[in-house]
């Protein structure tokens, strides 16, 4: 066995798209089996059971699902409740909700049906990324699937109204943050909310809604099905479950995996990915859930389990699970100023602190990678950094923040090198390109 | 930000056709009455199939059409960045990946090719067959390097068998979508690992069973359906 999860243990056993990805074959992996026996608990025992999984957000929080849908109004009024599914997936890094979305979407289908009954909510929308074209028209083939078996839709056969609906975004990684998300939906500019209102008490419409990622929403069929305890027995006490992950970057076999959450960092890069380029020894550092978390190196790599706690105490974070990872002969300092250029691209304009400083950033780090700037703009680098984090709407000026933070912290003394070397040999004019950044 | 500006030069006209309109109608019923400006992403999109990119007279017939004051269309127009503002390759678009995933695993050489090929980026080649441009992440990191060309991904790119796609495209072949070295979707190269054991496949899973966890009595929902 590769990793810590035996393939009866996994949820999603079409993730690479061998099998038929269509009812009948979804149904046969144990999709759509005994859902009728759950739409018929209390919403209450729903929330229960996923509490006691221990489920957390998989879009990169990882708050916990259970918690989140009991916010959502006790009693049905005349605002409709909704479900809005986050599949607008574009951190870089991350690429497994695609996967759920073209080879296992009839998980999310039904997910989309039980989380509906567990917020009294009778629509579910389904928000995909713009450019997943082909993943959309497998989505809307499987939905209609299910529309003609009764599987939801009104008067379908699990006794709960149920329409699911898709929908889809423009390419803006921004309309990943919820509001953003639902401001999208209602046909406008992605530019967050303010909270509060929080979307349980005012959503899309006005409405109560609640926001979940894909694979969340994804693995709660499986979870009730197999038991709370079952899911719960993996992983950590805080952490807890099996997980989608991925690897990109400098390894032999970059792939998306299932596997147990608490795997440790190492045991999934040599057991899935092939190992990294050049072996363990030429790792240099990982990024280890999508690029807005702050880098680990190599040395910490050892240790580094991946849940949500142990990564924090590393000063970096699960994320969406979905690992970047750098040999010794990669160049961090380029590779973080491409990250800082995806986030001043990405800004959504509404905040100064974000749209002002993602692009000053930028423009400091593609002088650092040269060697052009000035030793003392390090500093002021990280000052701005850690002005813009924290005083956006978002969570995009954070994010734009974070891997710069975690460049500097790890790898400082390669950015003082090639500021020296830059300077080595060539007439010393201090200030000059200083003022030029001011 | 990105700033977007519209194009200098814009058609007179712009008519919707019969498939295009009937899908923007599908779609906006999926909304409740009255939020038909819901569907303004979708139908820009349709509006792009139809024409290869968006004009201004088109974002005022979407206006019109869904009921919104053209300046909120124009904004969802300019803000999106899928949304292209000029007229695109007539053969293809090509869009590659350049952002650190895809960077770390030379997307840098699939850019050159088609600065060599076509020109600068975010223009028309010579021919006007082909219009290229780096995007950022589109959510494909385990087959990076990865290029996005008329809205469907090719995959583990290397600069030869890019070179080879776009030569087919160019030659008026459509060549198939998916890994350039015979990945199966986003699975590890080579022989499978996980997934394995045939006896989840048997329809094991799919025969009848008992719910765990539930209640003593199985309660009945209080909330109206």
């Amino acid at each position: 066995m590769v990793g810590l999860l035996a393939d009866k243990d996994r949820i999603f056993l079409n993730i690479y798209g061998q099998r038929d990805w269509g009812l009948e074959g979804a149904k046969q992996r144990g999709a759509w089996n005994g859902t009728k026996d759950i739409v018929a608990q209390t919403p209450e025992w729903i929330c229960d059971q996923i509490k006691a999984s221990g489920l957390r957000g998989r879009g990169g929080a990882g708050f916990g699902t259970g918690l989140k849908w009991t916010f959502m109004p006790k009693q049905e009024s005349e605002r409709p409740h909704y479900l809005l599914v986050n599949a607008d997936e574009s951190e870089p890094g991350a690429c497994k909700d695609r996967d759920i979305l073209r080879n296992d979407p009839h998980l999310l289908i039904e997910g989309c049906l039980i989380a509906c009954k567990a917020m009294r909510a009778h629509s579910a929308y389904i928000y995909i990324r713009g450019e997943y074209v082909h993943e959309r028209e497998r989505l809307l083939v499987a939905i209609n699937q299910a529309y003609d078996a009764k599987l939801i839709g009104k008067g379908n056969v699990h006794g709960w109204d149920c329409d699911v609906r898709v929908t889809h975004g423009g390419g803006a990684y921004i309309c990943g943050d919820e509001t953003a998300l639902m401001e999208s939906f209602e046909g406008k500019k992605g530019q967050p909310r303010l909270k509060p209102p929080f979307p349980a008490g005012a959503g899309i419409y006005g409405c109560p809604t609640t926001v979940n990622n894909v694979e969340t929403i994804a693995v709660v069929g499986t979870i009730l099905r197999r038991g709370a305890d079952w899911f719960a027995g993996f992983g950590t006490e805080k952490s807890t479950g099996t997980k989608l992950f991925a690897g990109s970057g400098h390894l032999n076999k970059p792939c998306v995996v299932e596997d147990a959450v608490g795997i440790s960092v190492r045991q999934l890069i040599e057991d899935h990915f092939g190992g990294v380029r050049g072996g363990w020894g030429n790792l240099k550092a990982v990024i280890p859930g999508g690029i807005s978390v702050r880098m680990i190196p190599a040395e910490q790599c050892d240790e580094a389990v991946m849940t949500y706690e142990d990564l924090q105490a590393r000063g970096s974070g699960l994320g969406t699970g979905t690992m970047i990872v750098f040999d010794k002969d990669a160049d961090l300092v380029k590779a973080i100023a491409r990250a800082s250029y995806f986030y001043k691209h990405e800004s959504c304009g509404q905040c100064t602190p974000c749209r002002e400083g993602t692009g000053w950033m930028w423009r400091v780090m593609e002088r650092m990678v040269t060697g052009e700037a000035e030793m003392s703009e390090i500093d002021l680098l990280l000052d701005v950094a850690s002005q813009v984090e924290g005083h956006t709407i978002c969570g995009l000026g954070d994010a734009a923040a974070w891997p710069i933070q975690g460049l500097f912290r790890h790898f400082r003394h390669e950015v003082e090198e090639r500021i020296t070397l830059y300077r080595a040999g060539k007439p010393h004019v201090q200030g000059h390109s200083l003022q030029a950044a001011e | 930000m990105s700033v977007r500006r519209l194009a200098q030069v814009q058609p007179a006209s712009f008519e919707f056709k019969p498939a295009t309109l009937k899908r923007i109608g599908e779609v906006s019923t999926h909304f409740p009455e009255g939020r038909q400006q819901s569907a303004v992403i979708q139908a820009l999109w349709l509006v792009q199939k139809q024409e290869g990119w968006v004009s201004e007279p088109a974002i005022r017939a979407v206006a019109e059409l869904l009921a919104m004051p053209a300046i909120r269309v124009l904004e969802v127009a300019t803000f999106y960045t899928m949304f292209m503002l000029e007229p695109v390759g007539e053969v293809a678009l090509v869009q590659v990946c350049g952002t650190t995933p895809c960077q770390t695993r030379g997307s840098e050489a699939i850019l050159a090719v088609c600065q060599r090929k076509f020109g600068p980026a975010n223009h028309r080649s010579k021919d006007g067959k082909f219009y290229w441009q780096e995007v950022e992440c589109m959510g494909a990191c385990a087959n990076a390097p990865m290029a996005a060309i008329n809205d469907y991904y090719y995959e583990d790119l290397t600069p030869e068998s890019f070179e080879k796609l776009l030569d087919d495209f160019a030659a008026g072949k459509k060549p198939k979508p998916g890994s350039s070295i015979g990945r199966q979707g986003s699975a590890p190269q080579g022989a499978p690992i996980t997934l394995t054991d045939v006896t989840l496949y048997d329809g094991s899973l799919a025969k009848k069973f008992k719910i765990p966890n539930l209640p003593e009595k199985p309660s009945k929902t209080k909330a109206s359906a």
